[in-house]
């Protein structure tokens, strides 16, 4: 086992020398640069542009900043941001949190309802609970992330007035960041009210960035079960007798999980993706916001920290997930 | 978060919570987050929101709702018959905020003033690079640095000024976000304690409104300054939630769970109207967006050519369909609300037909053109791939063909620049201290070709009458010289101008006391809410 976490963690090392690259490059072959952002529709003269740029170190050959970003790395520093001036590591793991918590609460609802819904699906083949649960998938498969959020804030939130338009807490909730997580922050404050709120706030961000995830993973849950069910072991324990509860439950459901568990950890990425949209409409002051904003900003310190800390993370995931894949699954630890 | 930045959100949260429900709480969906909180630095609206207009004040202000001076932090002043000296009178005892992160020991003084300037201009100052990779881009621009010689401090409440040349517009710079004045008493304090970068982060200053904490893109919330040299503010907190969304921020409105918001989209304004729990209020917006022609590249080095396509464009079309409604035909380069404005000028009518005529005398026919569309939405340019669009058509109908080309909006500003560029630009600009010198004398110069001035146009009658007036102390003889200067644009047309957007603020019925600032700021001092 220790042979196959080794090899494993040997994978990442080229992995995150790439990412360094694509980090790094991804913002410079972007047109446009930062300077001329700030100058606006006032223009700038060469003389000055050549002086911000050097301000910046950007007047240097590219390979030299990537060494001297590579280097910095090393030590743990990700840089300034150009816009804020504040150091980017500091405003990732301020904002990380906030996109965690909402991340967690989505993978946990799609996946909570995406299995059961997707063995249901695959038992009862054919069926309308199979055809409208699919039918449903595919929808929310394609929904664009943005409409589909407006449209719940519009009918929960202004309609019907059950759930706050957007941000994390109602505003009249004010106490001391702990965890950076609000749902735990807020009792921790011991305000009345201040858990219900942040807990509200969840509600639709929470629906719309699952929505997706939920949609792959009934899916796939779906399509693993009706391959295990065809098996040869599960005609068996069936013929020994045992009843068809336990078969899909324990036989095949525990057999059908592995396709369905790599299919959670790579929506770990989708949900990265989601969470850009997601942020955007309910004001969530996470990383995707905060990602967008910099790129929009040419701001490039930032872009390229936030670019290497979510790579950093995803890659994290991923291996725990191949490792959690080698322990439900013997075989794999072996090869 | 460390342990200190707890601390104090505790001891905030205690003095909300202890403020109960009969704290007046004011809350504005803002549009954006503030880069830093030391307006210097930056140039967006935005930040200045969050920075300037809150938390400090500069030694002249713009009067409520016009773009006039008024005194500020200065309770009067003199200029020198020559122009070049200008003295300024400190208003006696203005009191720094006392907040979590410092207790002032003295009042304002000459040294605060001087400090704020020096900071900017004087790059050995420890202060003018506090944090790695600062520039002060307004300060720049504005050509502060070689305008100031020197300022004195005369005592410790007179400071004097002294320029290198007479500059009309001085004192309208001064009213400007980026001479706020900070607490030189504060930035010593910093330096001592080796955390200079806090002065971007936790600001002191003498305005209507202290920051108590700013939860990045998320919340930032100002308690009122007890101690405001002019007078107690009617509410108790001002709180921004940062809301990007203009569908959203609506929607947070309407929900009530903010009273005010900025920039709606143009969809929604109807629906505003219809609402009976909001007031929308609305004023010309200090702007004004334009087509500028290449006037060094033939054809356009032509002035008939230039004014034969302005005939052809049907303004009123671009503004019903691109600004629905929310917005004006523009005839001058300045807005109609700026002093200086020439009313008489009459704008070329829409006429196709003496529009090709008059191609054909300036022996023109068979014109291919490039026409720039911006790739971002600007407040005085709701869709400029729209207006293009509509443009191409106008010109369609007088036998010009036009192609419709953009670039990233970094780009579009840096390749738009260049004095080769093929093809006219559509761009424009909003005021930034309501003098007409900031957009005549900015987009229009000869100084500006290559840079601002897009049409790369250069009449020497014109920037003469700019750069007279520029240095002319007197406002009504500086106006007569705009309103030439004025005349003299319209018969040489090295734009097309398009439109002065309106400017809309929708708020709560409850709101009271809010006054639209033409330079598109958005300031809370002197609000209520209704009970």
């Amino acid at each position: 086992m220790i042979r196959f976490i080794l090899g494993k963690l040997l994978y990442l090392v080229p992995t995150f020398i790439g990412v360094t690259i694509v980090a790094f490059g991804f913002v410079r072959v972007l047109p446009g640069d930062p300077v001329l952002l700030m100058a606006g529709e006032r223009g700038i003269s060469p003389e000055r542009y050549e002086q911000l740029l050097q301000q910046l170190g950007y007047d240097q050959p590219i390979w030299r900043q990537y060494l001297d970003f590579l280097g910095r790395l090393l030590q743990g520093d990700l840089g300034n941001s150009l816009v804020t001036k504040a150091p980017v590591l500091h405003e990732f793991l301020t904002l990380f949190p906030a996109t965690v918590e909402l991340a967690i609460c989505a993978i946990v609802l799609a996946t909570l309802l995406g299995i059961p819904a997707g063995v249901l699906a695959a038992v009862k083949r054919g069926s309308w609970f199979d055809q409208v649960s699919m039918g449903t998938a595919l929808v929310g498969y394609s929904m664009p992330i943005f409409w589909w959020g407006l449209l719940l804030i519009i009918l929960f939130s202004g309609v019907l007035g059950w759930t706050p338009v957007s941000g994390r807490i109602s505003l009249l909730y004010f106490f001391p960041e702990v965890t950076g997580f609000m749902l735990i922050d807020s009792l921790l404050s011991g305000q009345d009210g201040a858990f219900a709120s942040a807990l509200a706030h969840l509600i639709l961000p929470t629906i719309v960035l699952a929505t997706i995830p939920l949609a792959v993973i009934a899916r796939q849950t779906r399509s693993a079960m009706l391959e295990v069910l065809g098996e040869d072991y599960v005609r068996t324990a069936r013929a020994k007798g045992l009843p068809w509860r336990r078969v899909v439950g324990v036989h095949a459901l525990r057999n059908a999980m592995i396709p369905v568990i790599t299919t959670i950890g790579l929506q770990i990425g989708v949900l990265m993706a989601g969470a850009i949209l997601t942020e955007t409409i309910f004001s969530w002051p996470g990383i995707g916001k905060w990602m967008v904003d910099s790129i929009f900003r040419r701001d490039y310190p930032a872009v390229q920290g936030g670019l290497l800390m979510i790579a950093a993370i995803v890659m994290a995931v991923n291996l725990i997930v191949d490792l959690l894949y080698g322990l439900i699954n013997p075989r794999i630890r072996h090869v | 978060m460390t342990g200190y930045s707890r601390l104090l959100m505790a001891a905030a949260a205690a003095c909300l919570v202890g403020a109960g429900a009969e704290a007046k709480t004011l809350v504005y969906c803002s549009e954006g987050s503030p880069e830093g909180f030391d307006p210097a630095p930056y140039t967006a609206g935005t930040t200045f929101d969050a920075s300037s207009r809150p938390i400090y004040n500069r030694l002249v202000e713009f009067e409520k709702g016009t773009t006039n001076i008024n005194p500020g932090l200065a309770e009067s002043w003199e200029v020198s018959e020559d122009g070049l000296q200008y003295t300024f009178h400190l208003r006696p005892g203005v009191k720094f905020h006392t907040t979590e992160w410092f207790t002032p020991t003295r009042e304002l003084n000459a040294d605060d003033v001087i400090f704020s300037f020096e900071r900017q201009g004087d790059t050995s100052s420890p202060w003018n690079q506090y944090t790695a990779g600062i520039s002060y881009e307004y300060f720049n621009s504005m050509d502060m640095g070689s305008l100031i010689q020197s300022i004195e401090k005369v005592d410790d409440l007179t400071v004097r000024f002294n320029l290198t040349r007479p500059e009309a517009p001085f004192l309208a710079n001064l009213a400007m976000d980026f001479a706020s004045i900070m607490s030189k008493e504060y930035a010593d304090k910093l330096e001592a304690e080796g955390r200079m970068s806090d002065l971007n982060q936790q600001p002191v200053g003498t305005g209507p409104f202290q920051l108590v904490a700013y939860q990045q893109d998320a919340v930032i919330r100002y308690h009122s300054n007890p101690d405001y040299w002019n007078g107690q503010q009617p509410i108790d907190d001002l709180v921004f939630a940062i809301t990007t969304d203009p569908a959203v921020r609506l929607q947070k409105l309407q929900a009530g769970e903010c009273h005010i918001m900025p920039y709606p989209a143009p969809a929604d304004i109807e629906a505003i109207r219809g609402d009976g729990n909001l007031t929308l209020m609305e004023q010309p917006g200090l702007n004004v967006a334009y087509l500028a022609y290449n006037t060094q590249m033939p054809p356009f080095d032509n002035p008939q050519v230039r004014r034969a396509l302005n005939m052809a464009m049907n303004k009123q079309a671009i503004i019903d369909a691109v600004f629905q409604g929310t917005g004006e035909v523009a005839k001058n380069p300045i807005p109609p609300t700026m002093w200086g404005y020439n009313e008489e000028i009459q704008d070329d009518a829409y006429d196709p037909e003496a529009a090709r005529q008059m191609l054909e005398e300036a022996g023109v026919s068979g014109l291919s053109m490039k026409v720039w569309a911006m790739p971002v939405q600007r407040p005085y340019m709701p869709n400029a791939r729209r207006t293009a669009e509509l443009i191409q058509e106008d010109f369609a109908k007088i036998g010009v063909n036009v192609e419709i080309v953009s670039y990233e909006w970094g780009e579009y500003l840096d390749r738009s620049s260049a004095t080769d560029r093929d093809g006219a630009v559509i761009l424009g600009w909003t005021g930034d201290n309501g003098d007409p010198d900031n957009f005549m004398g900015v987009l229009l110069s000869c100084a500006g070709v290559g840079e601002a001035n897009r049409a790369q146009w250069c009449n020497e009658e014109f920037s003469d009458l700019i750069n007279q007036a520029k240095t002319t102390a007197d406002q009504e003889q500086r106006a007569e010289l705009y309103r030439q200067a004025q005349v003299i644009f319209k018969q040489d047309a090295p734009w097309a101008t398009i439109a002065h957007s309106t400017v809309f603020m929708p708020m709560s019925n409850k709101v009271q006391g809010y006054i639209m600032s033409p330079l598109g700021t958005h300031q809370f001092d002197g609000v209520d809410i209704a009970e």
